[in-house]
């Protein structure tokens, strides 16, 4: 019974689980604050939820983990960056449509008020078109390379990002707030969105607590911001993925993942399924990143995207799927407990230690995940 | 014939257009040819051992050998440990290697002993091993040296007291090598000028009629090169390389014959890794800095695009591949941020240039391999029905 | 020779083997001498293969318990467990498939890792692996093995650029060379060769055999066979037949001797005739099944060829009639499989297939589905199921994917899978097929052989088809889930009237269900007969023999 279990979930899953339940339990005695904590990785599981999400369609269509996930954050910079550099004409624009076609609500009062919505709603509506166009490129590779696909999806993440280098360097660019000061062109490394779309989401019907609690003789400040607005998006998103997955195509694409050779004996067009994975998959990146910067506050270009997909992999590995099967289910419990280790290592590790162990436990964690995903035995 | 030029030009293409931004690159650099030339003898001393460590792997149908970073990390931790000692000059670099040795064969068999459960995607796992890996040496030498592995030297140490510094100079072993055989190319006129300001004695000088300006030559770090190449060309006709070659080729055929499969990639591997501790090694009495934390990525990504640029494919990799490919590779390394400056006004242009091809030019060689390999195996269908019949 | 002048070089002692009570091989016992030439032949299926497993050592016998009897070599016992004894004790196999390294040149390949070796010190500290190859020894070995093959090939020639014909030579070169090897197994050596090439080697072998080499030959070819052989065993359904000098028998005699078991049809017992049978009456048969249904073909296939790879089927023309069972039967990697394989679209194809006198598109399986054409693969767990996803997914799949059923929604804008309709449906067919398991939630992984048969076929009834394509009904399942799934079909057609074309193995399962049956022969059909022709008429077209009453059919 209990090795069935093990056997089931994999000794790295129970040995990490096993980590984190001890640094839970750890935390109290050492001072940490478990309320904070425990809020730290409810928003940081908002922030990440989206680019675990995207892994769920190329691992169900057999395309495997998507460690091209770097080119669908760059759509998202594209449309995040362009949604602040145009964000004067859009407003303007939208106004004079407003007047045009006499929309009632949408005057100048509702634009001033809805300004950082409109501008983050903006930044998704931008970077979608261009993610589909870059996924289904990236479709179209990733099927003439069939068996090979994980170390490619590396590779084109990691050239893309650093073409963009070059890109943001160069594209006109001409916003004060995202341009070098000196050179009055190139865009900096660290863009601030606030005043645009800082936590638009995060402050959606966020709920706030501020009180104390005593614990023995020890009191506590519970200093809660729950940030309801993200986790809602995000649980749409989930949903629509969800929906997705139960309809003809997403049938269709499963079967894809689990025997091509299936798909195609039923008359499913097998490069098709995988294709609309990929521009799936982009595409939710490019809406997670953005979602990521509305909340941590600020956009990273250059080489920011670069390592952003093996945190994705390993969050989605660690919640139980493998390198072909993916549920909703494993991105919520993956996310949350990779994202809880990142949040109590560095407190928990910091008071007892005093030292920040948390960068050397989330490589030999999340690379350990993704290497024992690697070294299962799967259907060819 | 058409067809058969068609494939020349197909298999050269990737250094062909190499050439063919080094020829538009070079002048835009405006560097003169002096520098040049030094700069490259320089890097082929520093980088081609380390590119040379990654041809047995791919000799054995193991693709680009991306856990070579496992050796280089076992060759800086060679390297941390006789600096705390002290212990100076080619004794030093020797008792570096033979301390990486044995820590870069347990990582060896470990390498091995994943891939051969991951048998197909060999690269991406190694890859992946590279990293997690790279979490446990920084453990090790972030963590545990200065606590439980004893470093002394204050200089190596983080304030804290324990973990080591993220940059390291490696002052005791700098360029030992290279200069071992002081070794200076230069014209007639030069020599004498030399010989002036020098004495005699010290220097091997070389002359050089029509050349320009006078050039340091590592001449040790080129004979162990040498010595390594010469090792890769016996080793390809010893039976161990033959049984390489075969499983390289067909894992099932090569089993059948009664090869031991997983025990000679195993083998592949740890003399890879081995060889990658030994390249690093040499590689950072070059550099004169070890940086703690960063060195072995680098070196990882580095030889394997320069290895490729030379015209390698995953699964065939000569030594002329290596020489071609680090002259190119580096040769569009010095000159890409200086044309990019002066082409565009911006440096930062040349050095993104430089990533981004090392990154693309993986990413280019990956996709036409595995295109390959699909389009063979589509291919060896079709001929089975062979000419009997058929009107297709 | 041998130590011991009166034991034979090999001697069998009633060998038998059972994989998990399965009975495939028993009381087998027979003995070669040295320079003997001794011709295997059986169907598929009659035991051949795990005859040689056992001799081989191959671990899969070891692995499933072993084997019954015993075996001597020069009269002493021997108990292979590997094939590298087999190796060591002296016996070569050439198999079926080539075992050839592509890159390597012919000296490479003979000598694959047996090859001669430079002495060093390096050898003596480390292993003999780091001593260097002595290429000219090498080659010279090489140019010797291939000579006594009486061909001429270049040992420096690669694999990769050589015909299929000469792969086959280096194969057995690589057997030759082996200095100890005194008894050779050859799987159908000539089955890739030209005519040509085949001559060649039967007089390579017999040279051999001269030298003092017994030769254990096996081939469908019985002309080959009698040719060259000195006695001929015949094995079918796992028993030692006939054992008896070549000089005796006739090609017809061995093809009855190798189909010619007790016919399930009990009302028509097959014996074994001496004289051929009256072709008139195979031809009123004939005529009379074809007369009564006289009508436009629900299939008709010409110049067929299809890529698939061990079961090629190079140019294959035949009509099956509208509410038939026509059967498909042949040698395995003659190419049966390949032809429903390739009318579905499975594999590249090309020729002409028509569909109630409308063209078929080929190569796009979608084409032949939306024909309301409906496949069963012999391929369960790679091309048959989902191994990994439920049996109403299984069942369902198709029909949803091709005709939109099982979905709830707006027809290509928004359709979500009914699951409760799945569901519905599969109980039915669990119901109505007996299927062993726990609900249509089960995975189909967890099936056992029969049961999954049994998915795949409501898979392809949920389709209501007009023609069925069935490969392999009955292979891996056992006896009672045989005859279950045999019956179904019978059922099925007489029902619904479905065109159902069966493609197997098992001859006489084809001759128990259909109307007519195919055979098929080198990618090519050798001729079609009514399912009443006596067994040994098929026999004869399995083995390359050429029956004039067969082909007056075909067309």
């Amino acid at each position: 019974m209990i090795k069935n279990f093990i056997k089931n979930a994999g000794w790295p899953r129970i040995i990490i689980a096993l980590f984190l339940l001890a640094l839970f339990i750890t935390a109290p005695f050492v001072g940490v604050n478990v309320f904070t904590s425990f809020n730290n990785t409810v928003v940081r599981f908002g922030m990440n939820g989206i680019m675990v999400l995207a892994m769920i369609p190329m691992v169900q269509a057999g395309c495997g983990l998507n460690f091209g996930l770097p080119l669908g954050i760059i759509a998202g910079l594209l449309g995040a960056t362009l949604s602040i550099e145009l964000n004067t004409e859009i407003l303007a624009k939208l106004a004079e449509l407003g007047e045009q076609y006499k929309i009632s609500w949408l005057t100048q009062e509702f634009l001033t008020t809805y300004r950082e919505p409109i501008g983050f709603a903006s930044a998704i509506i931008i970077a979608i078109p261009v993610a589909a166009v870059l996924g289904w490129l990236y479709g179209k590779l990733l099927n003439r390379v069939k068996g090979d696909e994980m170390m490619i999806a590396t590779y084109v993440g990691f050239s893309s990002v650093s073409f963009m280098c070059i890109a943001w360097l160069l594209l006109p660019y001409k916003h004060p707030t995202m341009v070098w000061g000196y050179a009055g062109r190139g865009l900096r490394t660290t863009i601030s969105v606030e005043g645009y779309w800082l936590h638009v989401l995060n402050d959606w019907l966020a709920l706030k607590f501020e009180d104390t609690v005593k614990i023995g003789d020890k009191v506590l400040d519970v200093n809660l911001a729950i940030p309801t607005g993200m986790l809602i998006f995000f649980a749409i998103i989930a949903f629509i993925v969800w929906i997705f997955m139960r309809t003809k195509t997403g049938t269709a694409m499963t079967a894809v993942g689990s025997n091509p050779e299936f798909a195609r004996a039923s008359g499913v067009n097998v490069d098709k399924m995988r294709t609309i994975s990929v521009v799936m998959s982009t595409i939710l990146g490019a809406i997670g990143i953005i979602v990521y910067e509305q909340s941590f506050g600020f956009i990273q270009l250059y080489m920011g995207p670069f390592y952003m997909a093996l945190p994705a992999v390993a969050s989605i590995l660690l919640g139980g799927a493998s390198v072909n099967k993916a549920t909703i289910l494993n991105v919520i419990i993956g996310t949350f407990l990779f994202q809880g280790i990142l949040t109590m290592t560095p407190t928990v590790f910091n008071s007892v230690f005093q030292t920040d162990m948390s960068e050397v436990i989330r490589l030999i964690v999340s690379n350990g995940m993704i290497l024992y995903a690697l070294t299962r035995k799967v259907r060819a | 014939m058409i067809r058969k030029l068609f494939d020349i030009i197909a298999n050269n293409a990737v250094p062909a257009v190499f050439i063919i931004i080094s020829a538009f690159a070079i002048p835009l650099s405006g560097f003169s040819a002096s520098y040049l030339v030094q700069e490259l003898l320089t890097r082929i001393g520093r980088n081609s051992f380390l590119i040379l460590s990654l041809l047995i792997p791919i000799m054995a149908g193991m693709g680009l050998n991306f856990g070579m970073v496992l050796g280089a990390m076992a060759g800086q931790i060679g390297l941390l440990l006789i600096c705390d000692w002290g212990i100076v000059g080619i004794p030093g670099m020797v008792l570096a290697c033979l301390i990486g040795t044995p820590i870069a064969i347990v990582l060896g068999i470990f390498c091995g002993h994943i891939l051969n459960r991951a048998k197909g995607r060999e690269m991406v796992t190694s890859y992946i091993l590279g990293f997690f890996i790279n979490g446990v040496y920084q453990m090790v030498v972030l963590y545990l040296m200065g606590w439980i592995i004893p470093i002394t030297n204050p200089n190596l140490l983080l304030s804290r007291g324990y973990g080591v510094r993220n940059a390291v100079s490696l002052s005791g072993i700098r360029a030992v090598l290279d200069n071992l055989i002081p070794t200076i190319i230069t014209n007639p006129e030069g020599a004498k000028q030399f010989l002036n300001i020098n004495g005699s004695g010290s220097f091997l000088l070389l002359q050089l009629p029509f050349f320009d300006g006078a050039i340091r030559l590592p001449l040790a770090t080129f004979i162990i090169i040498a010595l390594f190449c010469v090792f890769i060309i016996w080793f390809r006709k010893t039976k161990l390389g033959q049984d390489m070659r075969a499983i390289g080729q067909s894992q099932s055929v090569a089993d059948s014959a009664g090869i031991p499969v997983n025990r000679t990639r195993i083998i592949a591997i740890v003399i890879s890794t081995v060889l990658a501790c030994y390249g690093q090694i040499i590689y950072l009495q070059n550099m004169g800095t070890l940086n703690t934390y960063n060195s072995h990525d680098q070196a990882g990504m580095f030889s394997i695009a320069a290895l490729l640029i030379g015209g390698a494919s995953v699964s065939k990799a000569t030594i002329t591949n290596v020489f071609v490919g680090v002259v190119l590779f580096h040769l569009m390394f010095i000159v890409a941020p200086m044309a990019g400056k002066n082409l565009i006004g911006e440096a930062q242009i040349g050095e993104y240039f430089r990533v981004f091809v090392s990154y693309g030019i993986i990413a280019i060689a990956l996709v036409l391999h595995a295109w390959k390999r699909n389009r063979e195996r589509e291919a060896a269908r079709r001929s089975l029905r062979g000419n009997k019949g058929g009107n297709a | 020779m041998s130590d011991n002048n009166n034991a034979p070089l090999l001697q069998l002692d009633h060998i038998g083997k059972e994989y998990y009570g399965n009975r495939v091989l028993s009381d087998i016992s027979f003995s070669i001498e040295a320079g003997e030439i001794l011709g295997l032949v059986g169907e598929n299926g009659a035991g051949k293969s795990t005859l040689l497993n056992i001799l081989f050592g191959m671990p899969v016998i070891s692995s499933t318990g072993g084997y019954e009897g015993s075996l001597y070599l020069d009269g002493k016992q021997v108990n292979f467990t590997s094939p590298t004894q087999a190796l060591a004790a002296g016996i070569g196999m050439v198999h079926q498939e080539f075992s050839l390294i592509p890159g390597f040149t012919a000296t490479e390949n003979i000598l694959l890792n047996r090859e001669v070796l430079n002495g060093s010190l390096m050898s003596y500290v480390f292993s003999e692996r780091v001593s260097t190859l002595d290429r000219d020894a090498m080659k010279a070995r090489a140019s010797e093995a291939i000579k006594t093959l009486g061909v001429h090939i270049s040992p420096d020639m690669t694999v990769n650029e050589m015909p299929v014909g000469y792969k086959q030579f280096i194969e057995i070169a690589r057997e030759i060379d082996r200095k100890n090897t005194r008894l050779l197994f050859l799987d159908e050596p000539t089955a890739v060769l030209t005519e040509q090439e085949a001559d060649i080697l039967l007089i390579a072998l017999g040279k051999l055999a001269k030298s003092g080499i017994a030769i254990v030959f096996i081939s469908h070819r019985l002309n080959e066979v009698k040719t060259l052989c000195d006695r001929i065993l015949v094995l079918r359904d796992g028993k030692l037949i006939t054992d008896q000098k070549a000089s005796g028998l006739t090609t017809r005699q061995i093809a009855s001797l190798m189909v010619g078991r007790e016919s399930l049809r009990k009302e028509e017992p097959v014996e074994i005739p001496d004289e051929p049978v009256e072709e008139a009456n195979v031809n009123d048969a004939l005529t009379t099944t074809v007369k009564k249904k006289k009508k436009k073909p629900a299939l008709k296939v010409e110049h067929l060829w299809v890529d698939m790879p061990g079961e090629t089927v190079r140019d294959v023309s035949f009509e099956v009639q509208k509410g038939e069972i026509f059967g498909i039967g042949g040698l395995a990697g003659h190419g049966k499989l390949g032809i429903p394989n390739g009318i579905m679209g499975l594999y590249p194809a090309g020729g002409k297939v028509r569909l109630f006198g409308k063209k078929l598109t080929l190569n796009r399986p979608r084409a032949a589905l939306g024909r309301k054409m409906a496949f069963v693969s012999e391929d369960r767990r790679g091309v048959g199921l989902l191994l990994d996803e439920p049996l109403d997914w299984n069942i369902t799949f198709t029909a949803m994917q091709m005709q939109g059923r099982f979905l709830i929604g707006i027809p290509h804008i928004f359709q979500l899978r009914n699951e409760l309709a799945m569901a519905k449906e599969t109980r039915k067919f669990i119901e109505s097929l007996s299927i062993k398991c726990t609900g249509p939630n089960q995975k189909a992984g967890e099936l056992s052989g029969g049961n999954q048969q049994k998915v795949c076929l409501a898979k392809a009834f949920v389709l209501r088809p007009d023609i069925l394509l069935i490969c392999e009904p009955t292979r891996g399942i056992d006896i009672g889930a045989k005859t279950l799934v045999l019956d179904t079909l019978k059922e099925y057609n007489k029902e619904h009237g479905t065109t159902i074309i069966i493609t197997s193995s098992e001859l006489e399962e084809l001759r128990s269900v259909c109307d007519r049956v195919a055979i098929v022969d080198e990618g090519k059909i050798a001729g079609v007969l009514p399912a009443s022709s006596p067994a040994e008429e098929f026999g004869m077209l399995m083995m390359g023999e050429k029956l004039r009453s067969a082909l007056a059919y075909t067309e």
